[in-house]
């Protein structure tokens, strides 16, 4: 089954950059990418840009709307996603758990649509 | 005329008979074969139709749970297919006919309650839903009865039950006991769930169509027998036992609840409180006290010989504060820092919690308990009345009625 591991953080509260917390979050985030790709259950995932470089778009009576900034204002933004494939739900949490952020953040995770649950 | 009659209800007791002690057992190799439970609870119930025909024809098998197993799975396959046509998912259902296919006895069929206890009671599902599907499921409780329970209606109930077990489909929840690093969580949504249910017995006993204490005490020894010698479920069970054990006591022949140092002892169960006892000496000697055996050796302490030992309460609830560092906690522990006769800080310590458990019932029963105790009765008075409006029963509502009389009384006379 597929599931993808939204990671969201409050900026303000993960540790900065130069600091020995972020140099132990950034080697435990390369375990924990190192770990899904040696057990084989990574398909893929990226870290994002901060939100205020996030362009947002709807489209309201057939015009389209632009606009700065993310869809909703939250402490706890996206900062980044996994997508693995895993067993059941217990084994995507066991790799969620290895996520640094969960220490500061949230880890949601999600079994992705099925579009074909008959596998044919 | 034939004995068709007498036959058909042979077959009915002999179906019944499987059903009220294996049920669980039946449904959970179904699970954890079909990996489906609603797939599962219909192919049992077509199975159970056909033995209903196929045992009046060729007569009741001698070991009737394998054979209800065989065909539920069968009727469980037929499905699958029908459903996935070709789809190469059926081969890996293929090998389950041969697994059960000439069982002999009711032991050959593997119990594989634990792996749906743990389902059942994942802390993905909400609590609530998780005491439906285990009363549902492992219990075997009709919907109806749940719902009764827990002042549902049947409707709502069922679509609880429907909604669980689509969750656990759709968000992947495995049927499996959970690995090493997992076990403490899992184990302890397991124990809140029968926790849950217990205490739910406990507060509206006389409402309720089916016994939940026995109910939740049962799946307890179920888990003790499946998975023995784990402390944390040795000590729940002690807990329950222990409290189960002073139900005939807790109101007197006055109507009026009684707080157990006043309960008359001759009516405790001592088989239950032996048990107890028992199980909490078990737990107790693997040396990983955790939350439950520490509030099974409190309820130990409040029964112990001649008066409730107060002190060793208080050591227990310190310790118990290092898993459990709530609000209810602080609480309890405050009022045994009353009966050791510390009634200022007691009084400062309850204050203290007023924003957390202001609309908590026993927060105002132990207030004002304690201010009656200071002699500042019209406070007491206050604090009774609040407390008896939200009192869950009848003989709760008599016996702090009696209270703020007695409040009241002494109000006027000083």
């Amino acid at each position: 089954m597929k599931y993808m591991l939204l990671i969201f953080n409050d900026p303000a509260l993960e540790p900065s950059y130069g600091t020995p917390e972020f140099d132990t979050m950034m080697s435990d985030f390369f375990a924990a990418n190192e770990k899904m790709k040696a057990d084989g259950v990574l398909c893929g995932g990226e870290g994002l840009q901060g939100i205020e470089t996030a362009t947002s778009l709807r489209i309201k009576a057939g015009k389209v709307e632009t606009m700065d900034g993310p869809f909703a204002e939250t402490r706890e933004h996206l900062g980044g996603y996994y997508v693995i494939d895993t067993a059941d739900l217990d084994s995507a949490l066991s790799y969620a758990a290895l996520i640094p952020s969960a220490n500061f953040g949230t880890i949601e995770v999600r079994p992705l649509m099925d579009y074909n649950p008959a596998g044919n | 005329m034939s004995s068709a009659a007498p036959k058909a209800i042979a077959i009915q007791n002999a179906i019944n008979d499987v059903m009220s002690n294996d049920r669980g057992r039946l449904l959970a190799g179904l699970i954890s074969r079909l990996s489906d439970f609603q797939l599962a609870e219909d192919a049992l119930q077509e199975a159970l139709i056909s033995a209903l025909s196929h045992w009046g024809r060729s007569g009741i098998p001698h070991a009737p749970t394998a054979w209800l197993m065989k065909v539920a799975l069968n009727k469980g396959i037929d499905r699958l297919r029908s459903q996935m046509r070709e789809s190469h998912k059926v081969e890996q259902f293929s090998f389950v006919t041969s697994d059960v296919a000439h069982p002999t006895t009711r032991e050959e069929i593997p119990d594989e309650r634990l792996r749906l206890i743990f389902a059942c009671c994942h802390p993905a599902l909400e609590i609530k839903s998780r005491v439906a599907l285990t009363l549902r499921t492992v219990s075997g409780l009709t919907t109806r009865e749940i719902a009764n329970a827990f002042l549902d209606t049947e409707k709502t109930m069922g679509q609880r039950l429907t909604r669980s077990k689509s969750k656990i489909k759709a968000k992947g929840i495995g049927f499996a006991v959970p690995q090493s690093e997992m076990w403490d969580d899992r184990l302890n949504a397991v124990l809140a769930t029968i926790y849950l249910i217990f205490t739910t017995g406990y507060v509206i006993e006389d409402e309720a169509e089916r016994d939940l204490c026995g109910e939740a005490i049962f799946l307890g020894r179920l888990l003790n027998d499946l998975k023995p010698n784990e402390p944390e479920i040795e000590g729940i069970l002690a807990l329950m036992l222990l409290t189960h054990a002073r139900l005939p006591a807790r109101v007197g022949a006055d109507g009026l609840s009684k707080p157990i140092e006043e309960q008359d002892r001759s009516l405790w169960q001592e088989t239950l409180i032996e048990e107890g006892r028992m199980f909490l000496r078990n737990a107790v000697a693997r040396r990983s006290p955790q939350a439950f055996q520490i509030k099974a050796a409190i309820a130990d302490c409040h029964m112990t010989k001649g008066s409730p030992d107060w002190m060793q309460m208080s050591l227990l609830y310190q310790s118990l504060w290092h898993f459990e560092p709530t609000p209810v906690i602080a609480l309890n522990w405050a009022v045994v820092m009353a009966e050791l006769g510390h009634l200022e800080t007691a009084l400062k310590k309850i204050d203290s919690l007023e924003g957390d458990l202001s609309a908590f019932q026993p927060w105002h029963a132990a207030r004002a308990s304690i201010l009656l105790k200071l002699g500042h009765f019209e406070e007491a008075t206050t604090a009774y009345k609040t407390a008896i409006e939200t009192a869950p029963d009848a003989p709760s509502r008599a016996f702090l009625a009696a209270k703020l009389t007695a409040a009241q009384k002494h109000g006027s006379n000083s």
